[in-house]
């Protein structure tokens, strides 16, 4: 019975995986990857984690993924083959992540490791528990654990930065020109006027940044 | 004290001075800071006094004695000491340079007080002193070659003292070149006489040289000669003198001092001084006097010529170092170091003189333009005369007797020194002559504007103050001469000095009467012990030959001036007009300075061109320089080519490099 | 099943992800490959922590999680920012960052 739900999952996550990879529409490969996650929550269940399952489908399904529906909306993904400035990285791309895999699969299920034949430690009732989770994050990880707590700050306020506007509404004609905009040498400046400069003057080998 | 604290005291009194002096410049009022380099100086003579009065007390055999104060590096066989060596020939030489010395600062304390340099004229003349002071007590050569570069370093700054005339600033550099090279051979000539020695001592060398060298050896000889290299340049010999001439553009004060009493003599000490090795190396000793011959016949005819006062003057002293070097390299010592005395008195007296006749032009330094100044500078005609008679050697002025000693001993030496002896007395017939051409010229005649305006008491003054060497218009602001002119008649410390002087060179002959008396001779006479020349028999007919032909060619020479430049003024004239050929060889001063320029600065010149457009730019600017950041141009941009800026190739590459990687780990576990 | 199976699983997802990052043109598909990788990683960690019988890789794997919220926070943010000024949203494009 668990081999068959674990097919069943690992073939879930593989297509989820594929279809992030392969599909064009960039709301498609959203959806691809929710499933995606699904299928690794039922793979966690099937390994015991009942708490990182949940866990992975509250925080990482539910919330990451809307903020992702969210923004994909927002931005819109257009319909984009994939046709980089070169074709050679399409062929390089996929041969060297097989060489990986290859390489992946030497690496864990050669590597002589007599444990991962078997089916895992015995069993133990509160493996995976919730209990056992919070002891752990409060005794031995705790420094982990306050520093993933710092970490999330950082990011909050980081975000709050980078998506903030700077004055009115910005629709219509941008007026970002500073009082002083006079020409300015490449690479100075905020990011922003380095940005503009960039648009405004039409880009060119002056912003090459050179001697 | 022991003489060699006083040695030690003799060196600390102008220190002191140029350091105080050079302190507080700017806060000594009015001639403060003259009347301290004077009152250095006249306590570094008493301290020589000191000196020479302990000296003296010890016993005849025992007046060497050397004082060691800091042992600067004792390592790998160099010996190198702060000792100075008092014995009679360095205390005699402290006497004449710090006696002379202060009556020169009491001579400029009036001299130059109106010009805006004053504090910083008497910095550098204290400097000047203690430098030669180092030099002739110097107890090794280390201590030489350090006096030896001061004394030059301090010629260059005192020649150039006016410094914004760029005729002084280019005759102080010439002078500096010049002495330059003469501290390359004084420096290889001690490498070469180091190299066997071992010691940098001068006793202990002294002791060794005939041990280590044969007679004349090759490495002796070659050190010998560099050190006559050193002392040739610094006492303006020929072919190294063609900077003395140009060095009268320094004030008077320092051409009296410098350049005719202290450090053209310098020369002639350090042949004394090394008077072993030369006698232990003949040939040295012989091209010695050669060249001091050479000299003095050279530049007594270029003083025939010459029409700017103080380069007649300058002439006179080459052609009067000459003798002393021809004296001392053939071992006439004591006679040579007499000449030295008694030359830096009439010598100085002279320049003394010239300083306050040039006053009296406000300037003006041609004999063209000076006549007839006897009534109007009584005072100053009479230094003239008595240190034109001293010159010309005419008894019983002591230049006479000490010229005359010298002759004495060189003819004594027989052999091919009878042509010096011969070529000597000539060159002192001219020597009266172009002496009293300068005097009768300058004084004599019909007075001119300048001497009629000083008999009705008023100095003339220049409305625009001009260089005298090429009349280009100056102010008399700093770097200028100042708007007073003085002369003797008016300043009493100038009249002071010269009377000395003048004293000096009148009775001083009586210390050394060639046959009768011996003062100097006894007296240095513990420092040349072992030398084979020093005590030379002379013969009495000799001496009196000598005597008697110094005397008819002495007055002669006068005789002679009288009669072309008082007595029939045309003659000159015609006389020119006749031997142009000579006389244009002459007045060109041998054309020394042409050749030197075509030899040796024009190639400089076009080489330092060569270097600069060719070599410089295009081989180290283009190709050197060039190509080292044309590569690492290059290179970087190279590398720059991996930053693409797509995000893509960067993920590619480190997915390639972590395959890598992974690989790696793989193969070796 | 045995844990050999959930470690090829994760691999694979692994490899997937990395031609996904090189290989797509719109930011915001990276970053959901970036995420891909990170989930196999998250799975290699579960299957470890089983193999073992202890927390600790769970507690690794809700680490990584928090960490890729951040990291996804931010990301969204830029392209979000991109948007804002009117900038293509295609990585080839957003190429000044070059020497």
């Amino acid at each position: 019975m668990a081999e068959v739900l674990f097919f069943i999952a690992a073939t879930g996550a593989i297509a989820g995986a594929i279809g992030v990879v392969a599909l064009r529409n960039a709301f498609y490969a959203v959806l691809a990857l929710v499933g995606h996650l699904l299928s690794l929550a039922a793979l966690f269940l099937l390994l015991r984690s009942e708490f990182v399952a949940a866990a992975q489908v509250v925080v990482y399904a539910g919330a990451v993924m809307v903020l992702y529906v969210f923004v994909v909306a927002y931005v819109g993904g257009e319909d984009m083959p994939i046709r980089g400035t070169a074709a050679g990285l399409r062929i390089v791309a996929p041969l060297f992540a097989v060489v990986l895999l290859v390489e992946l699969c030497i690496a864990t299920l050669g590597s002589g490791l007599k444990a991962i034949d078997g089916e895992g430690a015995g069993f133990d009732p509160a493996f995976g528990s919730p209990a056992q989770i919070g002891e752990l994050f409060l005794t031995k990880f705790l420094l982990a654990f306050e520093i993933a707590s710092f970490l999330l700050l950082v990011a909050a306020v980081g975000a709050v930065m980078l998506a903030r506007r700077r004055r009115g509404l910005d629709e219509g004609d941008r007026d970002d020109s500073t009082p002083l905009d006079i020409p300015r040498p490449a690479l100075t400046g905020t990011m922003a006027e380095a940005v503009h400069s960039g648009e405004a003057t039409g880009r060119g080998d002056r912003d090459r940044g050179g001697w | 004290m022991s003489a060699t604290t006083y040695g030690w005291l003799v060196l600390a009194f102008p220190l002191a001075g140029t350091v105080v002096i050079s302190l507080l410049y700017r806060r000594l009022p009015g001639r403060t800071a003259g009347w301290i380099g004077t009152a250095a100086i006249g306590l570094s003579f008493l301290a020589s006094v000191g000196a020479l009065l302990a000296l003296l007390d010890h016993p005849h055999e025992e007046r060497q004695l050397v004082s060691s104060l800091y042992d600067y590096a004792s390592t790998a066989g160099v010996d190198g000491q702060l000792s100075i060596l008092i014995d009679p020939l360095s205390v005699f030489m402290m006497l004449v340079v710090s006696g002379v010395s202060a009556l020169i600062h009491l001579y400029s304390v009036s001299y130059l007080a109106s010009d805006r340099g004053y504090s910083r004229f008497f910095a550098y003349l204290n400097f000047f002193v203690f430098s030669m002071l180092l030099l002739v007590e110097a107890g090794n050569f280390l201590m030489l070659i350090v006096g030896w570069a001061f004394v030059g370093a301090a010629s260059y700054l005192l020649i150039s003292f006016w410094y914004r005339r760029t005729t002084a600033t280019g005759a102080g550099i010439k002078a500096f070149v010049i002495n330059v090279i003469g501290d390359v051979g004084l420096v290889l000539g001690t490498y070469f006489i180091f190299k066997h020695v071992g010691t940098l001592d001068f006793l202990a060398t002294f002791e060794r040289v005939p041990d280590e060298f044969s007679t004349n050896q090759g490495d002796l000889v070659a050190g010998c000669v560099l050190l006559l290299v050193g002392a040739f340049a610094k006492s303006a010999q020929i072919p190294l003198h063609t900077w003395l001439p140009d060095a009268m553009e320094g004030p008077t004060p320092v051409s009296a001092l410098i350049h005719a009493a202290t450090m053209v003599t310098a020369g002639v000490y350090l042949i004394a001084r090394m008077h072993p090795l030369f006698e232990q190396a003949p040939a040295a000793a012989d091209v010695g006097a050669v060249v001091g011959c050479l000299t003095l016949i050279v530049a007594a005819t270029i003083g025939l010529a010459a029409t700017d006062l103080k380069r007649v003057i300058a002439y006179s002293t080459m052609s009067q170092i000459g003798y002393m070097i021809m004296g001392v390299s053939a071992g006439a010592y004591a006679a040579g170091l007499f000449h030295l005395m008694t030359h830096a008195f009439f010598k100085a007296l002279l320049f003394m003189a010239a300083g306050s006749l040039i006053g009296a032009m406000a300037g003006v330094q041609s004999l063209d333009r000076m006549s007839g100044f006897r009534r109007a500078m009584p005072f100053t005609f009479g230094c003239f005369v008595i240190g034109g008679l001293a010159l010309a050697g005419v008894p019983p002025f002591s230049g006479f007797f000490s010229k005359d000693e010298i002759l004495l001993l060189v003819g004594e030496r027989g052999g091919w020194h009878w042509i010096l002896y011969v070529v000597g007395y000539i060159g002192a017939f001219l020597t009266a002559v172009y002496t009293f051409r300068m005097i009768f010229r300058a004084f004599l005649g019909e007075p001119v504007d300048e001497a009629r305006e000083l008999e009705q008491g008023h100095v003339h003054h220049a409305d625009v103050p001009r260089n005298p060497a090429n009349d280009e218009e100056e102010d008399t602001d700093v770097g200028f001469p100042g708007p007073e002119h003085h002369i003797a008649e008016r300043a009493g410390e100038m009249r002071g000095a010269m009377a000395v002087l003048a004293v000096g060179a009148v009775v001083a002959g009586v210390l050394q009467v060639p046959g009768t008396t011996h003062v100097i001779e006894s007296f240095l006479e513990p420092t040349f012990a072992e030398s084979r020349l020093f005590e030379a028999e002379t013969s009495t007919g000799l001496t009196v030959l000598g005597l008697v032909l110094g005397t008819v060619l002495g007055l002669g020479g006068i005789a002679v001036a009288y009669r072309l430049w008082v007595q029939r003024p045309d003659a000159p004239a015609r006389i020119r007009e006749r031997l142009s050929a000579p006389y244009r060889l002459f007045a060109n001063k041998w054309y020394f300075d042409e050749l030197y320029d075509a030899a040796i600065v024009r190639p400089g010149a076009a080489l330092g061109r060569f270097a600069q457009e060719t070599f410089e730019r295009v081989f180290v600017d283009r190709a050197l320089i060039g190509g080292a950041t044309g590569i690492v141009r290059a290179g970087s941009s190279a590398v720059r080519s991996a930053q693409t800026g797509f995000l893509r190739y960067y993920a590619a590459l480190l997915l390639l490099g972590l395959t890598g990687l992974a690989l790696y780990f793989l193969l070796v576990s | 099943m045995a844990i050999g199976w959930y470690l090829a699983v994760s691999a694979f997802i692994f490899c997937i992800g990395a031609a996904g990052v090189v290989t797509r043109r719109n930011p915001l598909v990276v970053l959901l490959c970036l995420e891909l990788m990170l989930n196999a990683g998250n799975l290699a960690l579960i299957a470890f922590s089983r193999m073992h019988g202890t927390g600790d890789g769970q507690i690794f794997a809700l680490i990584v999680m928090v960490v890729a919220a951040c990291e996804v926070t931010i990301g969204l943010g830029l392209i979000v920012a991109l948007y804002r000024r009117r900038l293509p949203i295609d990585v080839d494009e957003l190429s000044e960052l070059r020497g």
